[in-house]
């Protein structure tokens, strides 16, 4: 392998630092985005015990459902970081298969968020109707919206791809979205046990 | 240097070793659900936090690379996140959270 190839593969990285700056941007981004969930995490822990009228947390949540949603995304980091290696390793047919894996894997966790959603609101658990639920759907639809936002670019990059328009390295292209769907799978770590697992 | 040799010295680790982290996570999972059913007493929020920080590390530093990468990358990440800790304790801490 050339320098240059070498230099392609690992982002292209002539700069100041020698490091690529999408990838230092990306953890900038990440880095950023602790203080968003901080923030949404510790104002769901304040508000959890406050539910009102309304049902309490222990009353709705359906711990087996949410498990196997949760292993699923815990899954879907496995498929990612399988697609970023066959990318690195130049091999188009397993970075699209991968990559694939992975957004059905995503829309199955999105799809159980919103069955649960619709099960809570049939419960009796709206939006407005207390502090709990309305930090509640705040937090875990922000993570939602996370979580659809990656499977948008999961998709988009393999149609990119297959029409062999990536402006710079495809493996690094690859691996920035791995970082982001890696980080909302931590979050999601963190959320499952502090929301879900530990009782109000 | 040969691709396959390049790929897991830079980039991490081999996919069978990945398959493996995931064998990890999966089984601490397990074990975090297992305690919701079962009475572990005072052990229980020690246990769970411990669980979900360890489940953290292992998929920050082996999926996302920052074990393999450059030290400035979890610098970035972790002054982030360590930010985010203190400023969210001192403003629950504010609000009685912890008394």
């Amino acid at each position: 392998m050339t320098a240059e190839g070498h230099a392609d593969v690992h982002g292209g990285a002539h700069t100041s630092t020698g490091l690529s700056n999408n990838k230092l941007g990306m953890w900038l981004f990440l880095g950023s985005e602790c203080l968003l969930f901080g923030g949404l995490i510790s104002t769901y822990m304040l508000y959890r015990g406050r539910v009102g009228e309304g049902p309490r947390p222990s009353q709705v949540f359906d711990i087996p459902f949410t498990s196997v949603s949760s292993f699923v995304l815990l899954m879907s980091s496995l498929t990612m970081v399988l697609a970023v290696s066959a990318a690195h390793k130049g091999d188009d047919r397993n970075t699209y298969l991968w990559v694939t894996i992975t957004a059905v894997l995503g829309a199955t966790f999105v799809g159980g968020q919103v069955y649960e959603f619709t099960a809570f609101y049939n419960e009796g658990m709206g939006f407005t109707t207390s502090l709990f639920s309305s930090s509640f759907y705040v937090l875990t639809g922000f993570h939602g919206v996370h979580v659809t936002v990656g499977i948008i670019m999961l998709m988009s990059i393999v149609g990119i791809m297959k029409r062999s328009k990536v402006p710079g390295s495809k493996a690094e292209t690859v691996e920035m979205i791995g970082l982001y769907w890696h980080f909302v799978d931590i979050v999601w770590i963190i959320i499952f046990t502090l929301i879900y697992l530990i009782p109000a | 240097m040969t691709t396959e040799t390049h790929s897991t010295t830079e980039h991490g680790m081999s996919n069978a070793g990945y398959v493996r982290i995931a064998a990890i996570l999966a089984a601490i999972t397990a074990l975090e659900v297992a305690t919701y059913y079962i009475d572990l007493g005072a052990l229980f929020l020690p246990s769970l936090l411990i669980m979900m920080v360890v489940k953290f590390i292992i998929v920050v530093s082996y999926f996302m690379h920052l074990k393999f990468d450059n030290k400035l990358f979890s610098w970035v990440f972790y002054a982030g996140l360590i930010l985010a800790l203190t400023v969210y304790a001192i403003f629950l801490a504010t609000f009685h959270f912890f008394s």
